[in-house]
């Protein structure tokens, strides 16, 4: 009633000129860069429904970041995929993003599938193994279902070793295989001799020593891991260079402890210091560990899985577990490999948008300067990407800080409503695989998720959450 | 042959990009051109230009759409162009701070309590449902809001205590702050509500150019005054002024309300011990204990007069009662001796209400006038590009408007159209508006002398062109700066509506043709 007596403070949404002439007033005035909502009127009538509805929504997304960022994975051993994940057995082969017949998969996940039926011996060659597949004796499944993530085409088989993540405040477990390295690798969807070689290393060494190490070594605090790469320039996404060196420190002592011979020792700690990327499959399923934490809040719009097979991107929300909302993959718009091109991409592909949905990843991009370049941007985008990014997050992240941006956390816990409400996507930064089954990754850059599953969630909540 | 580009999940305004489209279209290859969003409407314009496919009606507003007719179009060139004028925007912006929503302007600009929203129509309910919830109030600039949005945006924000002036409201002072189309006016204690835009600006502008002040200019947008609004802000606008202990005068300006509200708003006034006057362009107050203005000029000196604590002595005032001297009866003659053919008046306004009572006035000197929205519905005009007998147009009228700004802004059309009543062998009078403030053109008398100009050397005939400059001494466009711009295009400037009618009256029938 006071407003005659107060000092007029404008927010101006719309017209720039408006905004223009009122600063040249003098006026006190702000100017929101406005964007429709997402999807228009369509998104329009169900945020007008969402208005009604009569369940406490922000206490539901609450107690679900909450559950997010109060989440401690940790490292706790490793095992064979067919021993521990739940749920997996010897006829399945569990994939990134989600669910997708073989006839739909694109090139790099087909490509990851039959190196995976003749690394496990099921196959001699490319043919048997598309044999064996048409029979319909395998069975696809994505490894959300499973608690687990998978990088890129994230293909993993029952003899895989894998990581053992366990979030300690809410007892969950995930899963994730070991990383590969860089070039031609399975995820990518390469599958000749050498990677199968390379994957039977991990299987045969890798794995024994590593397993022996973090048995002798005990559990590792992923959390604080992730918290101090951050600060060291890495997102836990594109950029794990800082985690994989904290990771190194963390293990090398416990590898010399080990029964093993020295050669493999050195082979071990070699092949750890020389992928950057190694981390990467530890951050993956510390994030993962963390949303399955508030998956099934009951009225919350917060996204707790966003993932891609290369065909389609998936997200699924805490407050309507199970449900897939599913669109196309989207083209990346990035760095290319020499000899590489736009035209040989496939589609956004991988389970690694975990991160983003955990709280770092392209949403920590300001903390990341080194590689704004490799995702195609620059130092003020970055930051730029990061404080967008806290438009459509519930919350600051209670661990994971940003220094240039004065120790503010990440955001973190994507809402749903937010991003239709404000009409802005979720960044994603990624690696660019060859849409040909067998060659392997040949970029990396930026993208989007398709606007569709955004309304698509927010529609089938309002209607679920509708009296 | 059509070319086209689609550049998805990257959102500009319209504006920019309408600016961008006439650069554009200025390339000799190019026919047709829109470079927009894949709003319904641009669909719309693409259908109806035959330039649309399957790919483009998939297109959704928050994708850029870059579709060109014409031959040999090299679109890679026109893409950089469009980035290049894009980008030139952008850099503008640099070193400023922008935000990408309501929520976290509202976070920044601690207590913020004032919103001002020009969005398109088909968002602005939402938005404006935000910024309550925020706690601010609304001048809701937009139009296209459905009226039962309108209904409940104004019953939620009287609940809350907050005022929501508009949809479709131009114009708003509220403490001391011109809003959107609004003139730099002295502060004082005289308090306007308004259901008309232009009406508030002429009122306000003669008010503050008297030596007087406003204290709060609320404008609520034409509907609100209307049955189904029912005054909800405008009758709320008054209650406020009447608690305003910096408010002495109310002034209501606007076209006629629906009966009750009138009713509503007099007993209000009479129940307060403040003085006011009331005016509704085209209609009458029964009640003899209401200080009625007949004109938006007459309106303004009777609130001054009221503020200097005068009496009212005189049925209607006209502005050369104070100010200037106007020597009437030989500049009539002069003018008339230069008029050779030609016997109509026709009236190019931006400003609705000052079209209407231009209308209002005239209609009653010399019979009825011809409008896309006349008085008297007999005398519509078929084609509101045509003009016919006596015509005043409101170019401001969403006929005119649609995927173009304001003719506030964008003079293209009414320059066009004042050449072409000017060669109208029929014309003896063109009237036009010149509208002041913040939110108009920065030069809008050199853009009408300019048309002048050129209607003048194209022309054998002279046509007596008569302009009223709507805006204050101290508007950012230097008021007699620009009525010189004009005089010397030999255009007669009238520092009111009214009294620029009343020339062209004159004129008129001193012609008697």
């Amino acid at each position: 009633m006071s407003l005659f007596k107060e000092e007029l403070k404008i927010v101006n949404i719309g017209l720039k000129s408006f905004y223009e002439d009122l600063k040249r007033q003098g006026a006190n005035v702000v100017h929101v860069d406005w964007k429709p909502p997402l999807g228009g009127s369509k998104a329009l009538k169900i945020l007008n429904d969402f208005n009604m509805l009569n369940i406490d929504v922000e206490a539901a997304n609450k107690e679900a970041v909450e559950r997010i960022m109060n989440s401690q994975p940790t490292l706790v051993g490793m095992g064979i995929a067919r021993d521990v994940v739940p749920g997996m057995n010897d006829n399945m082969i569990l994939h990134a993003g989600p669910p997708i017949t073989w006839d739909r998969m694109c090139g790099p996940l087909k490509g990851a599938v039959i190196g995976g039926l003749i690394y496990e011996g099921k196959a001699k060659d490319e043919k048997e193994a598309i044999e064996l597949i048409e029979s319909g004796e395998i069975v696809f499944d994505p490894w959300h279902h499973h608690d687990g993530v998978g990088p890129m085409a994230g293909v993993a088989t029952p003899s895989m070793p894998v990581f053992i993540i366990e979030n300690k405040t809410y007892g969950i477990k995930s899963y994730c295989t070991m990383n590969e390295g860089l070039g031609k690798v399975l995820r990518y969807g390469a599958n000749g001799p050498d990677v199968i070689e390379k994957l039977k290393w991990m299987e045969e060494v890798l794995y024994p020593v590593l397993k022996e190490a973090i048995e002798l070594k005990g559990e590792i605090n992923l959390k604080n891991l992730i918290a101090q790469a951050v600060q060291m320039g890495d997102e836990c996404h594109n950029r794990n260079r800082a985690a994989t060196s904290l990771f190194i420190r963390e293990i090398a002592p416990a590898i010399l402890d080990t029964s093993f011979s020295n050669k493999e020792k050195k082979e071990v700690i070699e092949f750890i210091n020389s992928n950057d990327h190694f981390f990467l499959n530890l951050s993956m399923p510390a994030a993962k560990s963390a949303t399955l934490a508030a998956e099934g809040i009951k009225g919350s719009t917060i996204v707790t899985v966003m993932a891609r097979n290369g065909t389609d991107f998936g997200i699924r929300l805490a407050g309507l577990p199970g449900q897939w909302f599913v669109g196309p993959a989207q083209d990346v718009d990035g760095l290319y490999f020499p000899g590489f091109t736009k035209d040989d991409a496939n589609p956004d592909i991988g389970d690694s948008t975990i991160t983003e949905t955990g709280g770092f990843g392209g949403f920590a991009m300001a903390g990341a300067p080194a590689i704004v370049k490799f995702v195609g941007g620059t130092v003020q985008e970055a930051i730029e990407t990061t404080l967008k990014m806290y438009e459509i997050t519930d919350a600051e992240n209670n661990t994971y800080k940003i220094p240039f941006l004065n120790f503010r956390g990440t955001p973190t816990g994507l809402n749903v409503k937010k991003v239709v409400e404000k009409g802005i996507l979720p960044r994603i930064n990624t690696g660019i695989a060859h849409k040909e089954p067998g060659i392997g990754q040949v970029g990396a850059g930026l993208t989007y998720p398709p606007i569709n599953i955004f309304i698509d969630a927010l529609d089938a909540f309002v209607k679920t959450y509708l009296d | 042959m059509v070319y086209k580009l689609i550049k998805p999940n990257s959102y500009y305004d319209s504006v920019t990009l309408m600016l961008i489209t006439e650069d554009i279209k200025k390339h000799d290859d190019v026919e047709e051109a829109l470079v927009g969003m894949g709003t319904d409407t641009n669909k719309e314009f693409l259908r109806e230009l035959g330039m649309i496919d399957e790919e483009l009606e998939k297109t959704t507003p928050n994708d850029l759409l870059i579709v060109i007719k014409g031959n040999n179009i090299n679109m890679d060139e026109l893409e950089n162009e469009v980035e290049k004028l894009l980008k030139a925007e952008a850099e503008e912006d640099e070193g400023e701070k922008f935000y990408p929503s309501l929520d976290s302007a509202v976070k920044k600009l601690n207590g913020a309590n004032m919103a001002v929203i020009s969005i398109a129509g088909e968002y602005a309910g939402f938005e404006t449902r935000k910024a309550l919830d925020h706690g601010l109030n609304v001048m809701l600039f937009s139009d296209n809001v459905p009226l039962e949005t309108e209904i409940e945006l104004k019953k939620y924000a009287l609940e809350k205590g907050l005022l929501v002036m508009g949809p479709d409201c131009g114009t708003a002072i509220i403490n001391g702050v011109p809003m959107a189309f609004s003139n730099v006016v002295k502060r004082g204690k005289i308090g306007i509500i308004a259901a008309s835009g232009t009406g508030a600006q002429e009122v306000s502008s003669i008010i503050s150019n008297l030596g007087c002040g406003i204290s709060q200019l609320i404008g609520t947008g034409g509907r609100d005054v209307k049955k189904d609004v029912g005054g909800l802000m405008f009758l709320e606008g008054i209650r406020r002024l009447i608690e305003d202990d910096e408010t002495d005068i109310i002034v209501l300006v606007s076209k006629p309300p629906y009966p009750e509200v009138v009713e509503k708003a007099t007993e209000l006034l009479k129940k307060s011990n403040k003085k006011h006057v009331v005016h509704f362009v085209n209609g009458v107050v029964e009640d003899p204990t209401i200080t009625v203005g007949y004109t938006l000029e007459d309106t303004a000196i009777k609130a001054a007069l009221l503020c200097q604590g005068k009496n009212i002595e005189k049925d209607i005032y006209t502005y050369f009662d104070f100010l200037e001297s106007f020597d009437f009866e030989s500049k009539v003659k002069e003018e008339v001796s230069k008029i050779k053919e030609g016997k109509y008046i026709r009236g190019l306004y931006s400003g609705g209400t000052l079209a209407d009572e231009t209308m209002v006035l005239l209609s009653k000197e010399i019979g009825p006038i011809y409008s896309p929205a006349p008085l008297d519905p007999k005398y519509k005009l078929e084609n509101i590009n045509l003009s016919k007998e006596n015509t005043v147009v409101d170019m401001g009228e969403d006929e005119f408007t649609v995927g173009r700004p304001h003719p506030m802004i964008d003079f293209t059309m009414r320059k066009s159209r004042l050449i072409k009543e000017y060669l109208d062998k029929e014309t003896a009078i063109i009237m036009v508006d010149v509208v002041l403030g913040w939110g108009s053109h920065m030069d809008p008398a050199g853009e009408i002398a300019e048309a002048v100009k050129t209607a003048r050397e194209t022309s054998e005939n002279y046509r007596c062109v008569i302009a009223n400059i709507c805006g204050t001494y101290e508007d950012p466009q230097k008021y007699y700066e620009q009525k010189k711009k004009l005089e010397d295009e030999g255009i007669i400037v009238f520092p009111s509506n009214a009294s620029a009618v009343k020339f062209a009256v004159n004129v008129w029938k001193e012609l008697g043709r």
